[in-house]
């Protein structure tokens, strides 16, 4: 400062100054939760969280056979394996793996391989759910996005993806019905 | 601009207006005798046609959006029905959808002759800024509008650049469930996307006037980059440059209009044929042209940085195609630090002019690359051009602002000018 005031110019200055900052901040904590109504809108609404589970009939589902249900707008995959399949998943080396997971860390059952069928890199469906699919180098899905390979216990194994598919919550209501959610 | 010294208008109702709000004495100074340096080359007409095309988004758009329904359910139909049933809906839509390809060739073509003449170097750094936030800006509303017609390749195109947001490591997940406001690419996400997709043009809108107040500070760059240093290097920038824009506006509405009108999808892909199915990805997802670049560098990043030989990583490969892609445009940002050599022009340049030249190669190589499929050569060709790409902004460029020796440099645009015509006598 290039003029002073007369008197006491150090003690008057500090009191501004814890004024500035009081108000200042008291500004910005009434701002913020101003603001957080508007920034709250925009997460997803009461109607789209009430849509949480989904029940499915695996009878239908043979073995050998893959099946596609929606759950939250996304689709889970089910596969009701074979024993070569489920004998393949379980003798994959877990340690070389990018996103290490046993096989029987991904399943209730063996027989039943339940996961969302949404790629980890971003977000597209992986092929193989048909047998006509492409189902990549390593047997299980194929994301023909940006070429991400699960294999059969639906883990990544090349490609851009980080993470193995994803499982969701489910349990077993019977030997016949799966509830996902 | 405001107060200061005023003609007075012969008009007496321009005069009563002009003495109150001096717009026209404002336009007068601005547009009317602003001295502009007298050797512009045709590169100098993009950034008046840019704004023509984005004015001609947002007339469109505002009719377009009188039609359109933000709905999941309704949203494609109500674009065919634009399409078919609306008066003139078919042509707003070819112009608003081709307009944007063509705003977006006339952006690049800018952003490249900024980079040829050195336009960006001191004093013109926050020109510079802006100009490159106007570049994110229109990224943004592009691809919230690519999303609306509601089709294949605009949901899935939706769903994957969203999830590059879950990238960031801790909050991701969340960030992307807030994006959506839900748990996929639903009806919230459309209606969120309209929205914004409406008022992103408007904030262009004011970037672009500090944009160009920013350039009527500074003056303009030439091709010479040579700031003009008496009354003979310039001239006023009506009627030449007027002329000069009109001239060259009208040549490149020409061929907006051709392609709206006989080439409508040139630049479109038949998953937009297709109304969006959340349980079923497009074999192919391609984004539209402009973006295939910046999408090959997101797809060249296919393995985690880490320590070699070892299990720690500290970027995952999809971390990593995200900051490439986000750092490919962020480095424009600070080009004007990472150029420091006193001469503006690559004219004077030999050395950064050849490899701003295989930039350009480049960025074309890896356009070609991003609409190939994510595998075999394409893998590799598009590492090796996104490697250039980050090598000629870190290392060429910062080396050569050391190294490199111009060639001569006229004393003045007048004297360059005189010498050109004394060679061409």
């Amino acid at each position: 400062m290039a003029t002073k005031a007369p008197s006491k110019p150090q003690q008057s200055e500090t009191r501004r100054d814890f004024l500035y900052l009081t108000a200042g901040a008291f500004g910005a904590v009434g701002a913020a939760s101003f603001a957080w109504p508007f920034i709250d809108s925009m997460n997803p609404a009461k109607d789209t969280l009430a849509l949480a589970t989904v029940e499915v009939d695996l009878s239908p589902i043979q073995v050998g056979q893959s099946a596609k249900v929606t759950w939250q707008g996304k689709p889970v995959f089910i596969r009701h394996r074979t024993p070569e399949e489920i004998a393949r998943a379980e003798g994959v080396d877990v340690s070389a793996l990018r996103d290490k997971q046993a096989d029987a860390d991904r399943v209730e059952k063996p027989e039943w391989l339940v996961m969302i069928g949404l790629c980890t890199h971003l977000g597209c469906i992986p092929l193989g759910q048909k047998p006509t699919d492409p189902k990549g180098d390593f047997d299980g899905w194929f994301c023909p996005c940006h070429g991400s390979h699960y294999d059969i216990s639906g883990r990544i194994r090349k490609g851009p993806a980080p993470k193995n598919l994803a499982i969701p919550p489910y349990e077993f209501l019977n030997d016949t019905t799966l509830k996902i959610g | 601009m405001a107060s200061g010294k005023r003609e007075k208008f012969d008009n007496p109702v321009v005069e009563w207006i002009d003495s109150r709000l001096p717009v026209f004495t404002l336009m007068q100074k601005e547009y009317g005798v602003f001295p502009t340096p007298k050797n512009f080359n045709y590169f100098w007409n993009f950034g008046a046609i840019a704004m023509v095309m984005l004015v001609t988004m947002i007339i469109t758009g505002v009719v377009l959006a009188m039609q359109y329904t933000a709905h999941a359910d309704l949203a494609f139909e109500s674009v065919q029905r634009i399409m078919r049933d609306v008066n003139y809906g078919w042509m707003l839509r070819y112009l608003h959808m081709n307009g944007a390809s063509f705003f977006f060739i006339a952006v690049y073509i800018h952003i490249f002759r900024g980079m040829y003449y050195g336009s960006y170097k001191q004093p013109r750094e926050l020109l510079w800024i802006l100009g490159v936030l106007i570049f994110l800006l229109m990224m943004a509303t592009a691809f919230l509008g690519y999303t609306l017609p509601w089709s294949q390749m605009g949901g899935w195109g939706a769903t994957v650049i969203t999830n590059l947001f879950s990238a960031i490591p801790g909050i991701g997940d969340t960030l992307v469930t807030f994006l959506w406001g839900g748990f996929s690419v639903d009806n919230p996400t459309l209606k969120r996307f309209f929205a914004l997709h409406f008022l992103l043009p408007f904030v262009i809108f004011a970037v672009v006037f500090l944009h160009v107040w920013a350039l009527h500070i500074t003056g303009s760059n030439n091709p010479l980059g040579v700031e003009p240093k008496t009354k003979k290097d310039t001239i006023p920038f009506h009627p030449y440059y007027t002329v000069k824009d009109t001239f060259g506006l009208l040549v490149f509405l020409m061929l907006y209009v051709l392609v709206s009108f006989f080439l409508p999808y040139i630049f479109a892909h038949p998953d937009h044929f297709v109304e969006y199915n959340p349980m079923q990805t497009p074999a192919h997802i391609v984004p539209e042209w402009y973006f295939l670049p910046f999408y090959a560098i997101l797809r060249a990043i296919t393995f985690d940085i880490g320590i070699p030989f070892t299990d720690i990583v500290f970027i995952e490969a999809k971390l990593g195609g995200v900051l490439a892609m986000f750092g490919a445009v962020g480095v424009l940002f600070i080009l004007p630090w990472l150029d420091t050599h006193p001469v503006r022009s690559a004219r004077f340049r030999p050395l950064y002019r050849l490899s701003l030249i295989a930039l350009v190669a480049a960025v074309f190589g890896l356009g070609y690359v991003g609409a190939q499929a994510a595998e075999g050569i394409w893998v590799i060709l598009g590492q090796l051009l996104t490697g250039y790409y980050f090598l000629f902004f870190f290392v060429i460029v910062p080396v050569l602002s050391r190294i490199e020796k111009a060639t001569p440099v006229p004393e003045s645009i007048n004297a360059a000018v005189l010498e050109k015509k004394k060679k061409k006598a």
